[in-house]
This record gives structure tokens, sequence and C-alpha cells, in this order.
């Protein structure tokens, strides 16, 4: 019988990549080129955000805070896209401001997974009371608005960047412990976690070893949206005066500090929003393209 | 084929013929042919059957015969010939018109396949209301006729319940109701008892083999059990990778095999072992009681040895407590009575105040080998932490003793230790699976259902395979399973359990041989044969006394 098991080999191996082609450089290319043009373009606008954000200070003609002319000065040779409300160059604050809330947007959704998602794989793989204590509590987290639970806990705690990080990160974890929760919770039923758990392994061997890498593609889908959303909120809380504080360049209380152009028909004030909304744009872009990847949709049905 | 089965008195029509089929599946962004070029007719009234592995291109060939393809699938080329309409190119709209009325449909498993959210008989008059064959009063009424005639209990009212209010066997036997509510011409069965037990399997066996025969319906049975087909198929073509290896009569095909590939099918159910009886028990559970909560007890005053080097096979239908046995030994789920003693010594009862030794000792081999493989870690990881984990191995001792483990399960260590399992065959996974026990240096290895999830003849590897393993490690098995052909090639000895109880516990030919248990009977005399008289035989003989047993699915 020793000819059927060379069959079996043969029928894995018609569907199994060859060897030689396993080589992720190469692979990571090959599905770059078949993607959708909106997934490269939502690449390069992410890629060249970051590259804003890396060269800023090498990129501006002006410092960040440094009054440089008069208060709203038209766009124009020196000041390409004019100045702001105290005489700083428009231009210059956008790109720090790309620093300043990418950076801090980052930092934060990162805090909220690692808190968020680590509860949640807890609460997925202990069940029980433990279970029970996590998820009623983040209900009554959740229960509360988030833009209001966060004014009211910056307005408790002063408003600078580390307060900022910690409240978003922990008020947006309670959404990613929903989700790590539950589908965590559909691996940590499968044979193979009973496997690890009878072979005697610890927590930490099952939470990231087992069961962290067959979840990644949700996590790293909703990582995506969740910093869009958390940009967004530090934008909204800037612009209502207690997110990211003066004179640090941010792209929410730019667009409230100028808002007194936009009756003078200038859309300068715009920009800063538009700034955003195109990188929520991107972002989206490549998480669609991600989700339809790893959730093997196809096209043609 | 030239021999055509005489019905009514004279020669039937043909009804299907497929000519040239060629189909092809998507993998990987590209485009395979997994049907290559398939040829057969269909006469009035004549079952066929298909038998062959997975993957051998059966169930789409199946639904090709209803001029559908998965989706991922398409076909690519040839004729489909239904009573004058060529399916290959008929319209969305024509192929709607024959479907459910003139051709339906009974999938694998009836459990997946009704809408959990509407009553039996509402999805029944679905098909006949909506092709207007019939007003939904009527549907009703012809429902409770036919649900009578696949004896299914109360036929009156058990079309008003909900799919999961009715058993696996009874669903099962609803949806060949359904698939029969047009009076259809052809009707396509797609492996309809795989999922179920050798005691219901007979029932659901023997109301299709009725009413096929009532209704003068021709029919195209898929299946991967010779057993099987033997009883309900006029005629047999055997499938291997899309292609046709042989076609013939029922009877010849299984007294005159030619091709070598139908031989070796045939001859898998050949395997047996002598048994050895021993005295020296490894591993004792004594009167356990289990429950996984609430009042009803899962087992019941269980008591099961296994001796050192020997294989116990626990059988029993679902539900009967083979599995719950198993984690009550491994801990998983600790015993509320009772105790279990390895070597002597009682076991800790839960999982967690076992040492790590004790966990070493005792290894499990699961059924799915695709759910107890993590598919994001390599073969070289999945076998080796065990062997970092118990022996603490590490570094190039650890992918050494991993290639040694690769060897012993017949896998060849350089091409497979840094693939995923996705990359592997069913056959491959549960090798692995075996590896990975063998990593811990066991002394037990639980095997629950390591066979039904494969073909017969990779489950026949596997089983020698383990077989092997035992001689040369020294290993015990506790093999829990409902196939008793797998039993005979195995065991050692037997224990029988239904509904959490052991019925009966001895050696292997002690138990198989007359006289008895009540159930045993029952569930030996149930195992198909390769006898195409058998169901009737059986039927007839069972008529005759009536049954006192009751069984856990009905």
């Amino acid at each position: 019988m020793s000819d059927q098991l060379e069959e079996d080999a043969r029928s894995a191996d018609a569907v199994a990549i060859p060897l030689a082609d396993r080589d992720w450089k190469r692979d990571a290319w090959r599905e770059l080129k078949k993607a959708p043009f909106t997934a490269k373009f939502g690449l390069l606008v992410i890629v060249s955000y970051v590259f804003v954000a890396l060269f800023a200070p090498i990129l501006t003609p002006y410092g960040e805070s440094e009054i440089v002319g008069s208060e709203f000065d038209v766009w124009g040779d020196k000041f390409i896209l004019g100045t702001d409300n105290l005489g700083r160059d428009m231009l210059t604050r956008l790109i720090y401001g790309a620093r300043n809330t990418l950076g801090i947007a980052f930092l934060t959704t990162m805090l909220a997974f690692i808190v968020g998602g680590g509860l949640g794989l807890l609460a997925s793989i202990l069940r029980g009371w433990v279970d029970q204590v996590l998820s009623r509590i983040i209900d009554i987290f959740m229960a509360i608005p988030v833009l209001i639970f966060a004014l009211v806990l910056l307005t408790i705690f002063g408003s600078n960047v580390q307060n900022l990080i910690i409240i978003i990160a922990l008020l947006d974890s309670t959404r990613v412990f929903r989700l790590c929760r539950a589908v965590g919770m559909n691996v940590a039923v499968m044979d193979f976690v009973e496997v690890a758990k009878l072979r005697g392994e610890g927590l930490p061997w099952i939470m990231f070893r087992e069961i962290l890498p067959n979840i990644m593609p949700p996590l790293v889908v909703e990582f995506g949206l969740r910093f869009c959303f958390v940009f967004l909120l530090i934008a909204a809380l800037s612009f209502l005066g207690v997110g990211i504080q003066p004179p640090t360049a941010d792209w929410g209380s730019m667009v409230r500090d100028n808002a007194t152009l936009i009756t003078y028909g200038d859309i300068t004030p715009l920009l800063p929003a538009a700034a955003i909304a195109l990188l929520t744009v991107g972002v989206n872009f490549v998480v669609d393209w991600f989700l339809h990847k790893t959730s093997g949709l196809r096209d043609d049905h | 084929m030239t021999t055509k089965p005489k019905k009514n008195g004279k020669d039937a029509e043909i009804l299907l013929s497929i000519r040239n089929l060629h189909i092809e599946g998507q993998s990987d962004d590209e485009w395979h042919e997994i049907v290559k070029g398939v040829n057969f007719d269909l006469h009035r009234g004549e079952v066929l059957g298909l038998i062959g592995e997975s993957g051998a291109g059966k169930s789409t060939i199946g639904l090709a015969a209803m001029g559908f393809a998965r989706p991922g699938c398409k076909i690519t080329e040839g004729d489909i010939m239904f009573d004058g309409v060529n399916l290959f190119n008929a319209t969305e709209n024509d192929k709607r018109s024959l479907r459910g009325v003139r051709i339906s449909y009974v999938a694998q498993s009836a459990a997946a396949s009704f809408n959990p959210a509407h009553k039996l008989i509402e999805q029944y008059s679905e098909a006949p209301v909506q092709h207007g064959v019939m007003d939904e009063k009527t549907a009703h009424e012809e429902a409770i006729n036919l649900f009578g005639k696949l004896q299914l209990p109360d036929p009156h009212t058990i079309g008003f319940r909900y799919p999961h209010q009715v058993s696996g066997g009874q669903l099962q036997r609803a949806m060949t109701a359904m698939a029969m509510a047009c009076k259809p011409d052809l009707i396509i069965f797609d492996e309809p008892t795989t999922a179920l037990d050798v005691t219901t399997q007979i029932e659901v066996l023997a109301a299709i083999k009725d009413i096929v025969h009532e209704y003068n319906t021709a029919a195209i049975y898929i299946t991967h059990d010779l057993a099987v087909v033997a009883q309900m198929a006029d005629k047999i073509i055997v499938l291997r990778y899309g292609e046709v290896v042989e076609e013939a009569d029922t009877r010849k095909m299984l007294s005159k095999p030619e091709k070598a590939y139908t031989k070796s099918l045939w001859a898998v159910r050949s395997l047996q072992k002598k048994e050895k009886p021993s005295d020296d028990i490894l591993l004792e559970m004594r009167n356990v009681d289990a429950s996984y909560g609430g009042d009803v007890k899962v087992l019941k005053n269980v008591s099961i040895k296994v001796p050192k080097q020997r294989t116990v096979a626990v059988v029993g239908e679902s539900g009967s407590g083979k599995s719950t046995a198993a984690r009550a030994i491994t801990g998983l789920l600790p015993p509320i009575k009772g105790e279990v003693l390895f070597k002597g010594e009682t076991l800790p009862a839960a999982l967690k105040d076992r040492k790590a030794d004790d966990l070493r000792k005792l290894q499990m081999i699961y059924q799915m080998p695709d759910t107890a493989l993590n598919p994001r870690m390599r073969i070289r990881d999945i076998i080796g932490r065990p062997v970092q984990f118990y022996l603490g191995l590490s570094g190039k001792q650890r992918d050494e003793r991993v290639s040694e483990l690769l060897n012993m399960i017949e896998m060849e260590p350089n091409q497979y230790v840094d693939r995923f399992p996705s990359e592997l065959s069913g056959g491959q996974k549960q090798r692995v699976c075996i590896a990975r026990a063998l990593a811990a240096e066991p002394e037990l290895i639980i095997c629950d259902e390591v066979t039904s999830a494969l073909d017969q003849l990779v489950a026949e590897e596997i089983l020698k395979l383990l077989q092997r393993l035992q001689d040369e490690l020294e290993l015990s098995y506790m093999f829990i399973t409902h196939d008793l052909a797998t039993v005979r090639a195995i065991a050692d000895e037997i224990v029988v359990m239904l509904q959490g109880e052991v019925v009966e516990q001895g050696l292997k030919t002690e138990i198989l041989t007359p006289p008895h248990h009540e159930y045993t009977d029952l569930l030996l005399s149930s195992v198909p044969e390769m006898d195409p008289d058998w169901l009737e035989g059986l039927l007839k003989e069972r008529a005759k006394k009536k049954p006192t047993i009751q069984l856990a699915g009905n």
C-alpha cells in the first residue's frame, strides 16, 4: 500500500504552494501587484502620511509653533497655504499635525489592543466567572457614550497627551475586548486548544501561540478601523478644546482655530479636515482589501 | 453498459445521459480540472452508485447531473441530457423549472441543510407549491402520507416540529420525503447516511430503497461506503481523480472487480488481527459517574479496564457516552463519582491537579485532524512542542527528534517539517496527530474515532500504522469507534456502551460470537455487508421478532 501513500502525498503537493516559492517578500509583492486599485491607492495614502510624519522637520519651511507672519495671511509664495489665526505657517502646522495626530492615534490604538485584546483572550479561554465579571464591567463602560465619557474623564484628570492616550485607549479597549472575546471563543473550543490544555500548557502559551495567530485577520482589520475611530475621536476632542493642547499642531484644533475663515469663503480651515478624511478613506480601502483576502471572498459570486 | 434493468416487464428508457463531462474547480486563483471526461447513462427507475474517495469528484458529478456547479466550480464541456433537455446549455430558468420537480437532491447533512427557523412541513411544501404542482393543503396531506411511508414516528404531527426537535436519522428521512415531494424522475443522494449511526443508517437505507422502488424513481447514490452501495445500487461506477475507473452491474462488480484499484477498495475490509488476552492492567476506570451539569448523568457506573500493550475498543452509537468516558479519563470532565487508576495509582480527577508526567503518559488523538492541528503552526512546531515540553529537548536535539518521529509515521522529514497543516492531505494530517501523541512518549493513547473522517484506503493505512507502533513501542490503545470493521481490524478487547452504561465487556471473539447481549446483537447485525441481498434478508429477519430495545436516537 505504499503507492497509496505516495498518491496521498502527490495530491497534497498539488494543492500546496511549492516550497521554493515560500519567500514571503515575493509572496507579498505578488499579492500587492494583484491588489485592486482602491487598495493601492489606500496604501499610497498611508505610506505618504507616514513619510510626512517621520520627516516633518525636514519637509517644513518653518518651526511648528513659530509665528512667521500676520494673522490669516492668504495663500501665496511665502506661505503656500497661508497662515493661521496667530500667524503661523499653515503648511508647517499641517505637516506637524500629521506627526502628532497620527502618532498619538497609533499609540492609543496599540494600547487599546493590548489591553482589550489581552482581556478578551483571557475571557474566551477561562470563561466562567472571569468572563462574566469582565464582560459585565465592559458592558457598563459601553453603556456610556464614548465622547461624553472621554470629556468627563479628561476634565477630571486634566488634558495632557499622556492622559489623552490612556483614557481613549481604555475606552476603546472595550470594543476590542468584545471582538477578541467573540472570535477567540470560536477558536478556544477547537480540538487543538484542547490538545494544548491536555498537554498541560499554561495560559500564555494557549493565548498567544494557539489562539492569537488564528484570530489575527479580524484583529488586523479591526485595528485599521479602530485607528480611524481613535483618530477621529482625538480630532473631535481637540476641536472641543480638551484634546491635544496648543501650541502642539493638531488637525482637530486647527479646524477650530481657523473656523472663522469659513465665513469669508476661505477653504483653508477645511484642509486639516480633508487630511483626516483622506487618511480614513485610505485605511478603509486597505482594510477592505485585507478582509477580502483573508476571508476567501471572491468577486465572481 | 448495455444491460438494461427490467422494470415493469419492459426495457426502461434512458433518463439521463452524461457524455464527456469536464468540470473545473478553482484553487489558489487557478483553475484545475476536477472531472475529466465522464460518461454514463441512467435508465428510468435505475439506481446508480457512485463510489470513490474524497476528491474523486463524486459529489461534483452528482450536482452536475442537475446542471449545477458549486461556487468555485464550472462545467466546461460535455452534454448532460436529461429527458431530452441538455442541462449544459439550458437557461437558468429552464433548469429551475426542472429542479425540485423532476430532479431533486438529498444532501449529506440534513441537519445543516434544513432551515432551522421553519417547521419541517413548511419546508416540505415549499417546492411543490412554488412550482405549482399542488396547493399547500394537498402538499401537507402528501407530506403526512410520505412521512408515514418513510416510517417516521407520528407522521401526522412530526411535520409540525422544527428541525432541531427530531433526531438525525428522522431528519434525513424527512429530507428524503422532501426530495420525493413532486414525485421526481431522478433523485441524487449525496452520502445520505454517512453522518448516521449504523443502527439508524439501516432504517434510512430501507426507507430510501422502498420509496425509490415504489415510485420507480431513478437515483444516483453517492457514497464512499461500499457495503452501503451494494445494498442500494443496480450498477456501480468507481471514480478516482475525476475519471471513471470501472463501471459494472452491482453483483458483477462485487464478485469480479477487474481493475486493481477497485480490488484494493474491496480488500480494505479484510484487515484482521488476532487478539491476545492480557491481565496486566494499565488503566482502569472504576465505577465512574459523570455529568455535564444538571441531573442527567452521561456516564453511569462505568468501569473499563485497558491492559498493557493491548487495544480496547469502545463501541456504541452517538450519545452512548464513549467520548465522555475519554474526557473523564483525561480529566477534562472530572467524574462526580468513581476514580481513574493508572498502573494501580489513582489519578487526580481534574486536569489541573495532574502532574506533567501523568499528562505525558496519556495522549489523545482526535476524530477530525483538521481541527486537531493548529492551522497557524508548522509541522515542526506541532510535533516539536511536546518534545520540548515534556522531554526538555530544544534546538538541534528537538529537530532531530521531530525527524525521527516523522520517519516513524512514514513521512519524509525534509519535505514536511516546514509545512502548515493545510498543505497536507487528510491522512497525512492524522499521521501528524499520531506523531504529536508519540512525541510525548506515552503509554496509553486514546483514539477518538480517528479513522471515521478518512477514506477507507487511508483509514486502513492509519490502522496498520497504529498496529505497527503498538508492537514497536509497547503502546496501549483505547479505541473509541462506532465502526465495527475497525474494531475487527484492531481490537483485543471490546466494550459495548449504551446510554452511558457499559453493556458488555470482554475479549473480541467473545463479544463477536453469539450469544450476544440484545443491544450488541442489534449493533453487530446493523453493519452493512458486501452482499446485495443483505439488507432485505436482515429486514425480513427483524420483522419476525419484535424489537424490544430503545435506541438513543429515537
